[in-house]
């Protein structure tokens, strides 16, 4: 047994949380009554493919590399989703990553869909290699998982095994009889070596295997014959393993306990460089950071700061946590603090464009950070347009810091917007006037005297105070907008912009259009005033 | 005794010992003469702050005077920080004085204490533009703190004072600010046909540093920001014909 390294390809499927491709327990019914069969899809050149079908769809005949429309045509009520490549990695990274914290230190991705787990002196721990496996899959199923676990002596025998054989425990140094019978693909070979394997009459591997070695070079060339050696562990394969990620944190503990702001801030200052280099020496930003101080009596105070953008300016994040450090309650002394990094981000070099027509953008993170450590980051917004005629739906609150503008992108060659060189159009509409304060509800004005059907009103009563209308512009006829709301069909707002004796401008509106009722009961409100 | 031009040198004597030696001082003109010219530093500081309340109590001054500073936040460099107490600013209204909703941050502070700490931190940044804050009281301390905050730096402080009870003068109250202005609404430019043309305001500069104070009409401000002096009307009956009864339709 010794030096053995004994690999599993676990081979989930990673696709929504329900069982996908190539698992094979039957789809039980009432998950066939439930859902429809669902298949996702992938471009490939101008044809739009299936990548993936579920269990019900593969039942239905659907199978990956076929064309959509010819699903859709076989199929009713087929669910057709977009394939996400990049998040179906990032969750088997997930789930790497797990694994490695859970069941072995050596975990490897294995192609799209499959992890390698070294399970050499890690099985006897979870009761053998049979009871690990039956433990993992049961795990992942939980998980939503499909999985089928290989176990042999190589990585290149339980990948055949697990991809081409299914569920199976391989003996050690049985992998040669193991995967005799299997096809020649189960090598990890390309398309074009198994073509010609197949026209030389080669369709398993232990008719391979069989062959003299040397004209087998000399005919495939060596990359066939190092898998076939990889899998028979004539050659060893090192695997690459994920990293589980570490969390940062810098503590420093205090041979008397201390209890004075003074010193608190005092040791922030010596740990917050600490924590820079940790984060500078991992390329890292910190995005959330507490700072634990552990009491002698056990109870700890927690300081919690939140960074708008990553950052590890040591003086910045003493500047953050020094407004903080009325929170803490000292007792009977404090033992120890710990900066722990609780979220972070990557923070590289950013590149500089030196312009001479324009000044750089000053940073404002910092002082989001600061602003937010005082008020909160809820209390902060930027207006964003959007695009409405209901003046309360104009504009929405946006976060502070919307990440930086991309460059635009620069389109092909022959594309027709570039002819277009107006300049952008601004957010709302210039030529329409505006109030500078909107009334959070339009107030319902009294008094008024008003002709019909589009006349502004000449007297109204707003807050108790009668206002005698000089001049006036409009209306600005504003509709419902129905593909919103249902209610709003009919509904149109007749807004008019009015001025007092004394100059006063305020934008009033009538419910209604004044000659249909359904349109609006005719009611005059204030939404607006104009400076 | 009161020679101007003794005056006038002992003015600049004082203004070196407050400013440390340094003369020039960076400003916001309004790019308006008969402002400019009044104005101790033709137009207003850039590192100092100033205030501006409305004329009277209702509504429609307070959004002359948060036009106003709309338009002096436009006309000042980068990020606004706009700190509020209530959330009825309506960005499409601001960037019609010429304040593009991309610059414009807005914060909310529970109390007025708050709201001054805020401003002051946005103006110890000295990354922003400018820093507005809408704050009812606002001692003497407290002027001193942004006035000392913004000195040194590029940033306008600017705060609109509103009324702590009904009836009283905002202004009226001491405070640090190097200019106090207040602000009403006034009848809009005529225009030969009906509707309402383009908006004015009643400024009165109540105190400045240095300087007398002084009233003038003014033209609210355009897309870009900028006020402007009332054209010279050629049908004068007009103006004074803004009481008589609109014509019927």
């Amino acid at each position: 047994m010794e030096g053995r390294r004994r690999q599993s390809p676990a081979s989930p499927t990673p696709l929504h949380h329900r069982p996908a491709a190539g698992g094979p327990p039957p789809p039980d019914k009432l998950g066939e009554e439930l859902y429809a069969p669902l298949v996702t899809t992938l471009r490939n050149g101008s044809r739009i493919e299936i990548a993936a079908a579920c269990p019900a769809a593969q039942a239905l005949g659907l199978r990956p590399g076929m064309a959509v429309t010819q699903a859709r045509a076989q199929v009713r009520g087929l669910d057709v989703r977009p394939a996400d490549p990049e998040g179906d990695l990032a969750a088997l990274k997930r789930l790497a990553i797990l694994a490695a914290r859970r069941w072995s230190p050596v975990v490897a991705l294995s192609d799209a869909d499959g992890l390698f787990l070294d399970l050499s002196g890690t099985a006897h721990l979870f009761g053998g290699e049979a009871a690990m496996a039956r433990h993992i899959v049961r795990l992942l199923a939980r998980a939503g998982f499909t999985a089928r676990i290989a176990i042999a002596d190589t990585p290149g025998a339980a990948w055949a095994l697990a991809r081409h054989h299914g569920h199976c425990i391989c003996p050690p140094g049985e992998q040669a009889a193991a995967l005799a019978e299997l096809a020649t693909p189960a090598l990890r070979i390309g398309e074009a070596a198994v073509e010609l394997l197949k026209r030389l009459g080669i369709d398993r591997i232990g008719q391979l295997s069989a062959l003299p070695r040397a004209p087998l070079v000399r005919r495939f060339g060596a990359a066939t014959v190092l898998r076939l050696d990889q899998a028979l562990g004539r050659i060893a394969e090192p695997l690459d393993p994920v990293i589980p990620p570490e969390s940062i944190a810098v503590q420093q503990r205090f041979a008397e306990p201390i209890a004075t702001a003074e010193t608190i801030e005092h040791w922030l200052g010596e740990l917050t460089p600490r924590l820079a280099a940790a984060l500078e020496a991992e390329g890292l930003g910190v995005q959330a950071l507490e700072c634990v101080a552990e009491r002698i009596d056990g109870v700890p105070q927690r300081i919690r700061i939140g960074l708008a953008r990553p950052n590890r300016d040591p003086a910045h994040l003493l500047r953050l946590l020094r407004r903080r450090i009325e929170d803490v309650e000292p007792g009977y002394g404090i033992d120890a603090i710990t900066l722990h990094v609780r979220r972070a981000a990557l923070l590289g070099p950013e590149p500089v464009v030196e312009r001479l027509d324009e000044e750089a953008a000053p940073d404002i993170a910092t002082l989001v950070d600061t602003l937010a450590t005082r008020i909160g980051l809820r209390a902060m917004w930027r207006m964003q347009p959007v695009e409405s005629d209901v003046p309360e739906r104009s504009e929405a609150r946006g976060p502070v810091l919307d990440p930086p503008a991309r460059p635009a992108q620069r389109g092909k060659r022959d594309d027709v917007r570039q002819l277009d060189r107006n300049p952008p159009l601004p957010p709302w509409h210039p030529g329409w006037p505006r109030p500078a304060r909107l009334l959070r509800r339009p107030e319902r004005l009294d008094h008024v005297i008003a002709e019909l059907p589009d006349q502004p009103p000449r007297r109204f009563t707003w807050r108790g105070q009668p206002h005698r209308v000089i001049h006036a512009d409009g209306p600005e006829r504003i509709q419902g907008e129905w593909w919103k709301r249902d209610a709003e069909r009919l509904s149109v707002r007749d807004y008019f912009r009015v001025e007092d004796e004394a100059g006063r401008r305020y934008w009033l509106f009538r419910a209604g259009d004044g000659e249909r009722a359904a349109t609006g009961d005719l009611s005059w409100y204030l939404h607006g005033v104009f400076g | 005794m009161a020679d101007p031009a003794v005056l006038k040198q002992l003015r600049e004597t004082l203004r070196g010992l407050e400013t440390g030696g340094f003369r020039r001082r960076p400003s916001l003109p309004f790019g308006i003469e008969a402002l400019d010219s009044r104005l101790a530093d033709g137009g207003l500081r850039l590192d100092a702050l100033h205030e501006v309340a409305a004329g009277t109590s209702d509504m429609a001054d307070d959004c002359a005077a948060t036009l106003f500073l709309a338009g002096l936040a436009a006309r000042a460099w980068g990020p606004v920080l706009w700190v509020v107490r209530r959330r009825d600013l309506f960005a499409p209204g601001l960037a019609q004085s010429g304040l593009d909703p991309k610059r414009l941050i807005y914060a909310e502070a529970k109390d007025d204490a708050e709201l001054l700490a805020v401003m002051e931190e946005g103006l110890r940044h000295r990354g922003l533009g400018a820093v507005i804050g809408e704050a009812k009281r606002a001692d003497m301390t407290a002027t001193r703190r942004l006035q000392l905050a913004a000195e040194g730096g590029r940033t306008i402080a600017l705060l609109m004072k509103r009324a702590a009870r009904e009836g009283s003068d905002p202004i009226s109250s001491p405070s640090a600010a190097v200019t106090r202005w207040r602000v009403t609404s006034a009848p809009s430019t005529p225009l030969p046909v009906e509707g309402v043309g383009r908006s004015r305001w009643k400024l009165e500069l109540a105190r400045q540093k240095g300087g007398e104070g002084f009233e003038l009409i003014v033209e609210a401000c355009d897309a870009t920001g900028r006020c402007a002096l009332p054209p010279v009307m050629a049908h004068r009956k007009a103006v004074a014909g803004g009481t008589a009864p609109r014509r019927a339709a």
